[in-house]
């Protein structure tokens, strides 16, 4: 039953064989294509798939089952504790993998016009669809080992990616720092897995989180520094998510990776790496939930703090395509919020279905937002705010999609980012008034950040004078922007707690007009505020910058995130441990190996004269030998 | 004839056996070398034949043992003139302390 899933996600890796191993001898224009048609195969199997699943097979009365297509066990341990390789359907996985097919789809088409005439065109098609199979691949997991295979994939192929131009040294910097950062976090999320695994004795995501799985979490009672182990397990599990989601204090990869082509930094914020620490915490969280209550608390906290402070540094960046990397900080910050606040069941799990809806709402819109300003900087040539301005004139295709994304993710009724974002501050506010405030003043902040990011772009001086005008996108371009556009009008109103729910169970909801008019209302402010400041070219932020003068220098270097990193990576660290080990290294185990070597040079050159070379010498001392031998056994 | 004891036979062999032992330290001459361990050959030769007869009077072992080690003689000293010739075309003399070239 829907084995046909499988050729969702192995096709793109077929394509990226393909397209890899003979890809350079093909012209671009046709690796390109061979690359696009395999994907559109993979999005329509994902929508038919997605269409059976909710609609026929996977509803049982009220209620989503999983369903495991295929499983086959790979490495065996033990009875219970095997790895096994599968495909596991159930709600998130199948949204996932509309969500990741039709963004990646779009990005395929886009860089036809994007990244026309690039040296290693074939290349990056076979890239795009390495990175496409791993999320996949990872989405469909069926069990948490699976999922750290393809989680450590989507590293690598972020890591190519982002250093897809590998000539300029800021690439290469960029595409290894997010490469160590993550991989950094990946460490704690294996421990983490041996951990639970350990403990739970099955790597499987069924046994882990079905309610005999949760019982069990609640009945180990070992703890490890007064903390029980399966909260520590699912804390080092989350810090590992942590590090993919660019959470504090492992953001500092995220903002560097927009080094890479732009159509990839839409890849890697809307659909791919990002949301795949959302989504291992969406997956294991009823352990959380019954498990480690008291590591959700955490996790809303450093969601919310994230949240918080992206979006304040958001407000700072003068780099277009910095912006959209602090606001997707920002908002996958608020999924992560949202997942922290909620509960189980039904209504209870509003935060985890808001969660899940802000995902695929965030998506959409946030490819739209990078897709528009590769537009942007296609046309104007530069990633800096402030060489661009009144571009509303040459870009209409792209100024228009660009304000409904900004509409949307400011939340502005009807667009899509409205009703996921009204749904998380509900929960929010049903459960913990000071993260409500913060994420409140974040919506408002959000709003801000993203009009002065489109008034900059858009408006501002009018008479801006360009080395060469800027034109409009090739078709190839301006399609996904408005397929997009479309979509994020039309997503909201999916009554998405019909098909994602904690216990997987429908229920409903209906917007609550008193907090969705407070959101709208903070979303106005913003707006207004940035109206004021950024619509026509005036002194007016200036005043306001000169007025919080240390406030926003601190708010401009990132509250110096990077360099604390730096301090204690290269100080410390490099210092304190790298230094000392490297000395005792080069001295003590070097040494060892160079005394032996130094005696046994020493001792030959000492007994070498005995190889004289004259035979009557060695007949001597044979002569000598066999007399002192002899005498011994006769005389003793 | 029959009446020199045993001690007789290994004298003679001794006295031989060290003359060659001396001969072969002392010279430097190869065939001079080649001479003197033929000496210690035929020496353990005659021992061979001396044990044989005052031990195992009745049996011929140590006599074909004697016999076998004329003949590997024979040919070991084929052989090594054959390599002293050899030595003697390369460095135009058979001297062994100017054959040292195998060293450290």
């Amino acid at each position: 039953m829907m084995s046909y899933t499988l050729i969702i996600v192995a096709l793109p890796f077929l394509m990226f064989l393909f397209l890899g191993l003979v890809g350079g001898k093909m012209k671009p224009v046709v690796a390109g294509l061979i690359g696009t048609i395999g994907l559109i195969i993979s999005t329509v199997l994902s929508y038919i798939a997605a269409g059976s699943y909710f609609f026929s097979v996977g509803k049982i009365g009220e209620t989503y089952q999983t369903i495991v297509p295929m499983n086959f066990e790979w490495l065996r341990f033990t009875d219970k504790l095997h790895i096994d390789l599968g495909i596991m359907l159930d709600p998130i996985s199948v949204m996932m993998l509309v969500v990741i097919t039709t963004v990646s789809l779009m990005v395929h088409i886009y860089s036809f016009g994007y990244m026309k005439g690039e040296r290693g065109f074939q290349r990056y098609y076979a890239l795009l669809s390495l990175f496409s199979f791993s999320m996949l691949g990872l989405v469909i997991a069926p069990n948490i080992f699976q999922m750290y295979i393809f989680w450590e994939l989507v590293g690598v192929s972020s890591y190519s990616l982002i250093g897809f131009y590998y000539t300029k040294p800021s690439a290469v910097a960029a595409s290894k720092k997010a490469f160590i950062v993550t991989r950094f976090a990946d460490l704690f999320f294996l421990i983490g897995i041996l951990v639970l695994s350990f403990y739970s004795g099955t790597f499987s995501f069924q046994d882990l989180t079905s309610p005999a799985g949760c019982a069990f979490a609640q009945s180990i009672t070992d703890t490890f520094m007064g903390w029980s182990v399966v909260s520590w397990a699912m804390m080092l599990i989350f810090i590992g998510g942590a590090g993919k989601s660019a959470m504090l204090p492992f953001h500092i990869w995220l903002p560097d990776a927009m080094e890479g082509p732009t159509p990839v930094s839409a890849l890697i914020h809307a659909a791919t790496m990002v949301v795949a620490g959302v989504f291992l915490v969406a997956r294991m969280f009823p352990v959380y939930i019954f498990g480690a209550p008291d590591v959700l608390t955490i996790i809303t906290y450093i969601g919310a703090t994230t949240a918080l402070f992206a979006a304040v540094v958001a407000c700072t960046q003068t780099d277009i395509k910095r912006v959209l990397a602090f606001s997707t900080i920002s908002q996958i910050a608020y999924m992560i919020t949202a997942l922290g606040v909620s509960g189980y069941g039904a209504h209870e799990g509003l935060g985890y279905m808001a969660s899940m809806f802000h995902l695929f709402t965030h998506a959409f819109f946030k490819a739209l937002l990078f897709l528009g300003a590769g537009a942007v900087i296609h046309a104007v040539h530069s990633n800096e705010m402030d060489s661009m301005g009144g571009l509303r004139k040459y870009l209409p295709i792209t100024h228009i999609t660009f304000l409904i994304a900004c509409l949307s993710i400011s939340g502005i009724p009807p667009f899509s980012g409205f009703f996921s974002k009204d749904e998380i501050l509900v929960a929010a506010f049903e459960k913990n008034q000071i993260v409500f405030w913060c994420l409140y003043f974040c919506a408002g902040l959000t709003a801000f950040y993203m009009f002065r990011l489109y008034y900059r772009i858009f408006w501002g001086d009018n008479n801006k004078v360009y080395q060469h005008t800027p034109h409009e996108a090739p078709a190839s371009m301006t399609i996904p922007l408005i397929f997009l556009a479309a979509l994020t009008c039309v997503v909201g109103f999916i009554p998405f707690s019909e098909f994602v729910s904690t216990d997987k169970t429908v229920f409903h909801t209906h917007i609550e007009w008193s907090t969705a008019s407070l959101s709208i209302l903070i979303a106005v402010i913003g707006i207004a505020i940035a109206t004021w400041m950024y619509r026509k070219e005036n002194t007016s932020s200036d005043k306001v910058t000169a007025r919080i003068k240390g406030f926003y220098t601190a708010a401009y270097h990132k509250f110096y995130f990077d360099e604390i990193w730096l301090f204690v990576t290269k100080k410390i660290i490099f210092n304190g441990i790298s230094q000392p080990v490297a000395w005792f290294d080069r001295h003590v185990v070097d040494g060892f190996m160079n005394l032996q070597s130094t005696m046994t040079n020493f001792l030959s050159r000492k007994i070498k004269f005995a190889q004289s070379g004259e035979i009557q010498d060695y007949a001597w001392a044979f002569m000598m030998g066999a007399v002192v031998i002899i005498s011994l056994l006769v005389f003793i | 004839m029959s009446n020199i004891p045993l001690a007789g036979y290994l004298i003679v062999s001794t006295i031989m056996f060290f003359a060659g032992v001396y001969g072969f330290l002392s010279r430097r001459n190869m065939l001079t070398i080649l001479m003197s361990l033929e000496l210690m050959l035929n020496a353990a030769d005659i021992n061979f034949v001396a044990f044989n007869k005052f031990l195992y009077p009745g049996q011929m072992d140590g006599a074909f043992f004697a016999m076998f080690a004329i003949g590997v003689s024979a040919a070991e000293t084929a052989i090594a003139i054959a390599i002293i010739i050899n030595i003697y075309r390369n460095i135009k003399n058979i001297y062994v302390d100017e054959v040292n070239k195998m060293k450290y």
